[in-house]
């Protein structure tokens, strides 16, 4: 009976300076193993300058039935953004 | 195409919840793996990208057979790429079908026993060089023609695979196309071979996207739950239309004397392929059909100790971890 490699979930940071983006995940027998095979799965085409892997048993997720509770109160609070405020044009850039 | 035949799956849920979901589909909405879906959306999805993921895999045997015989070392490092490639493609495919609650060894074991398939097309021989050519370009090319519209399907991990997948697939064509120049404006010799490589792969290609859509049960359901983005009739067409031109460019004849270019239609006419071979196919009775699945539970059973061997050195060193602090 073999044990199935667990999971880790693979984040690449590009070139260009943005954080590290989730790109996917595969099956390795431990963080080195997955850095490796993340190497070969996910940047073969340099789309990359910096790998995270994380087992995905360790990762935490939001529950989809809790989406209301957690960003609807963002909907009546228009004012946190800039277009919020009329500013005069005769301010000039602000 | 790489996912054919597959078979929709009804949903025995509560109308009510399953109404609200095909409010999202209809919106727009990804469905992402930890929402709510019927059950039916995640049986049938397991089984098509589970498919199209096997169709990746399975796919590197045809040309992983001609990499020891590439003409030049150029050659063989592109066939390299490519093959390495189709790997990929496999792996990005098993994690998506991994999130719907499938697990990659019972994926692996039901390609094996044959409770699922892979595309026909894999079922062929690839007899000489010039078939390298003729699969990039024909097969990759109608890979393409489904794969790129399926990037906007309704499963979140599934539409992302496919963004990934078709920005490496064009590599993959045009590759194949450029072995098919080569060899079109080399010697006689080549020019018949390449000729040899277009008569054997023609029709194999037209029956990647499946049957035409009057003997298509199960397209209804896949479409409203965006699964299947277009006809398999439609998709069969565009790819015609746009090989047609190529293969003149190669100077090259496509093996059916119906293929006439209708004005009425904007699209050539064409004939169909011989769809009791597909079905033949389909159960097994392929060329190659023994030696695939023979190839694949030979790397299976070959690579075990390696799969637990590593895992035993994990362990190991876990243990020698935790004995030094």
């Amino acid at each position: 009976m073999s044990t199935e490699w667990p999971l880790y979930e693979v984040f690449i940071r590009g070139q260009h300076g943005l954080s590290h983006r989730h790109v996917g995940s595969l099956h390795a027998t431990d963080a080195e193993h997955a850095i490796l095979n993340a190497r070969d799965v996910y940047t073969r085409r340099k789309e990359g300058v910096s790998i995270w892997v994380v087992p995905a048993a360790d990762i935490t997720a939001s529950s989809p039935d809790d989406k209301g509770a957690l960003y609807d109160p963002a909907n009546d609070k228009v004012y946190r953004h800039p277009t919020f405020f009329d500013i005069p044009d005769d301010v000039g850039a602000m | 195409m790489y996912a054919q035949m597959i078979k929709s799956e009804t949903s025995q849920d509560d109308p009510e919840k399953l109404a609200a979901f095909q409010a999202r589909i209809d919106a727009g909405d990804k469905i992402e793996p930890k929402d709510w879906m019927p059950s039916g959306y995640r049986k049938t999805l397991i089984r098509q990208i589970g498919q199209h993921a096997h169709s990746e895999i399975v796919g590197q045997l045809p040309e992983g057979n001609w990499i020891t015989r590439a003409p030049t070392l150029e050659r063989k490092a592109i066939l390299l790429a490519k093959v390495q490639d189709e790997a990929g493609h496999g792996l990005y495919l098993y994690c998506a079908a991994e999130t719907l609650g499938v697990s990659r060894d019972e994926l692996t074991e039901m390609l094996l026993d044959g409770r699922m398939k892979y595309s026909s097309i894999f079922n062929y021989p690839t007899l000489t060089w010039a078939d390298m050519g003729a699969v990039g370009w024909l097969v990759d090319g109608a890979a393409i023609m489904n794969q790129v519209p399926l990037q906007r399907t309704s499963y979140g991990p599934y539409a992302r695979a496919m963004v990934r997948i078709c920005k490496e697939e064009s590599f993959h064509q045009r590759q194949g196309f450029d072995i098919m120049m080569k060899m079109a404006k080399g010697t006689e010799a080549q020019k018949r071979m390449a000729q040899d490589a277009l008569n054997r792969f023609w029709y194999p290609s037209l029956m990647m996207f499946g049957p035409s859509d009057a003997e298509s049960v199960h397209s209804e359901q896949s479409m409203a739950w965006k699964i299947k983005m277009n006809s398999n009739d439609e998709l069969r067409q565009k790819f015609v239309d746009q090989t047609v031109s190529q293969a003149e460019y190669l100077g090259l004849t496509v093996p059916d004397e119906n293929l006439k270019w209708n004005e009425d239609k904007g699209g050539y006419d064409f004939s169909q392929p011989d769809w009791s071979e597909f079905f033949e196919v389909l159960k097994g009775n392929g060329p190659c059909s023994t030696e695939r699945i023979e190839a694949r539970q030979k790397a299976w059973d070959d690579g075990a100790w390696v799969r637990e061997a590593r895992m035993a050195h994990a362990a190991k060193k876990r243990s020698a971890k935790v004995a030094a602090e």
